[in-house]
């Protein structure tokens, strides 16, 4: 028995996106899969982990949570689409480098989009509040605490480029 | 971890929905945010042959503040309840349950509705409906149906929505008593977790700080969220203070039966009942007494 397969058009990381998918195709699978964005990560694939989380219409989502074809007519935002227009890493992620908030690196992206979507809402966070915003992305590397730092770094940085 | 196939219809109106639930019954299942139901997908412990989406029913999602009740359409998400300020000030304890429940990326997906209907004896939202004594409306074809929260969840899991039923809006009443306070509490092995226990309790009082009007509850410490009107109507009249929460607590905790399982015994469960009991009474009283 073959799957039917429904069309769906999302806007990724700006730019229009179509595609073909089974109802079951979960958002990640297909960001992963058929269009090779293969930063955002698969974890535990039942909205444990938080690795898969991307941005739907400007908020953090779990993308293993969410179907494809629900997407459709959506806007989403993976880590691909947190660098800088020239390709150069944001603020952010050169934060993350700088405190050396990622050793194995699986849950980065993750953290990367929860983090970005704190400082869009948010930029002067107090530390309690960087640390609720990450609460739902595993990490078993760093021990959060330089992941915290990073966050705070870039909310610095942010601020004084700003003034 | 992939989820089974299945057919999918977005639907644009509630209509459309019971129109495709009543058309294909047991088969289908509606899905919300999906935050419950996607994992059960993959994990094979469902294969429904239709999946009808409401995500898109804009008529699904508004929150209306009404004099003595807040009206929630269903598919209204979780993060948009847990930042609405002027629906804090009317229902507080939604805000306060809300802190418990998942992460920014689950409540940003999530549904009110959507855990009402999932109906898991230890979530926290079900609990709040069951103490405040929400009612639920329920759409079928033919029209609708209103229940209240202890009617509506039937065990774990298990509502009394019929297969061609969807919620389609949760009344919250307003305590429109000049001083009331509430508070909510629970012990999670991870916050963001499923409660082990969670516990609630709404209480008004007046100027001498008698109290006027109390409920409380307990989830995860029975097959659906537990009020205990009776034992809260004994308070009523009275000054609050430890010895007396404690020992309602105590007698609250005692008519409980949970279950054991790899995550706590059915003893510690109680033992939190009754602690965490006590501790939410005398929060909200001393929260209901400093209302100015």
């Amino acid at each position: 028995m073959s799957e039917t397969l429904y069309s769906i058009a999302v806007e990724v990381n700006g730019a229009k996106r179509i595609g073909q998918v089974p109802a079951r195709t979960s958002l990640v699978d297909w960001l992963r899969e058929h269009l090779n964005l293969t930063g955002t990560h698969i974890g535990c694939e039942h909205g444990i982990c938080g690795a898969c989380s991307v941005m739907l219409d400007g908020e953090p989502v779990r993308s293993c949570l969410m179907y494809a074809v629900q997407a459709d007519g959506h806007r989403v935002v993976t880590v691909e689409g947190l660098a800088r227009p020239d390709g150069q890493l944001s603020v952010l992620q050169d934060s993350f480098c700088e405190t050396h908030g990622l050793q194995c690196g699986y849950c980065t992206p993750g953290m990367l989009i929860a983090a970005q979507a704190l400082l869009n809402t948010n930029p002067r966070p107090t530390e309690q509040q960087i640390r609720d915003a990450i609460g739902g992305n595993l990490c078993r590397c760093t021990g959060y605490q330089q992941i915290v730092d990073a966050i705070a770094l870039a909310a610095q940085r942010m601020a004084e480029g700003a003034t | 971890m992939k989820s089974p196939p299945f057919e999918y219809a977005r639907t644009a109106s509630i209509e459309e929905a019971c129109g495709l639930l009543s058309q294909h019954g047991d088969a289908a299942k509606l899905i919300a945010g999906g935050q419950s139901l996607v994992p059960m997908l993959a994990f094979r412990l469902l294969r429904p042959s239709w999946l009808i989406d409401i995500n898109e029913i804009a008529a699904l999602k508004f929150v209306a503040l009404e004099t003595a009740m807040v009206r929630m359409g269903a598919c209204t998400r979780q993060c948009v309840i847990a930042r609405d300020d002027a629906l804090a000030a009317r229902v507080p304890l939604l805000r306060q349950a809300l802190v418990f429940v998942g992460h920014t990326q689950t409540r940003n997906r999530g549904t009110v509705g959507g855990s009402l209907a999932h109906a898991d004896p230890s979530a926290e939202l079900p609990l709040v409906a069951q103490i405040l004594e929400a009612r639920l409306v329920l759409r079928a074809k033919p029209g609708t149906r209103t229940l209240s929260a202890a009617e509506f969840f039937a065990g774990p899991m298990m509502t009394n929505l019929q297969p061609d039923e969807c919620l389609e809006e949760i009344h919250w009443p307003i305590w429109r008593d000049d001083k009331t306070g509430s508070a909510f509490t629970e012990i999670s092995r991870r916050h963001g977790d499923f409660a082990m226990v969670a516990v609630a309790a709404q209480i008004a009082v007046n100027d001498d700080g008698h109290c006027t009007r109390v409920t409380f509850g307990v989830a995860g410490a029975a097959p659906v969220p537990v009020a205990f009107p009776e034992l809260a109507q004994s308070l009523v009249g009275h000054r609050l203070d430890k010895a007396k929460t404690r020992a309602v607590a105590q007698q609250a905790a005692a008519t409980l039966e949970p279950e054991s399982d790899t995550h706590a015994s059915a003893a510690y469960r109680r033992h939190l009942a009754g602690v965490l009991t006590s501790r939410v009474l005398l929060e909200a009283y001393d929260a209901a007494r400093s209302v100015p």
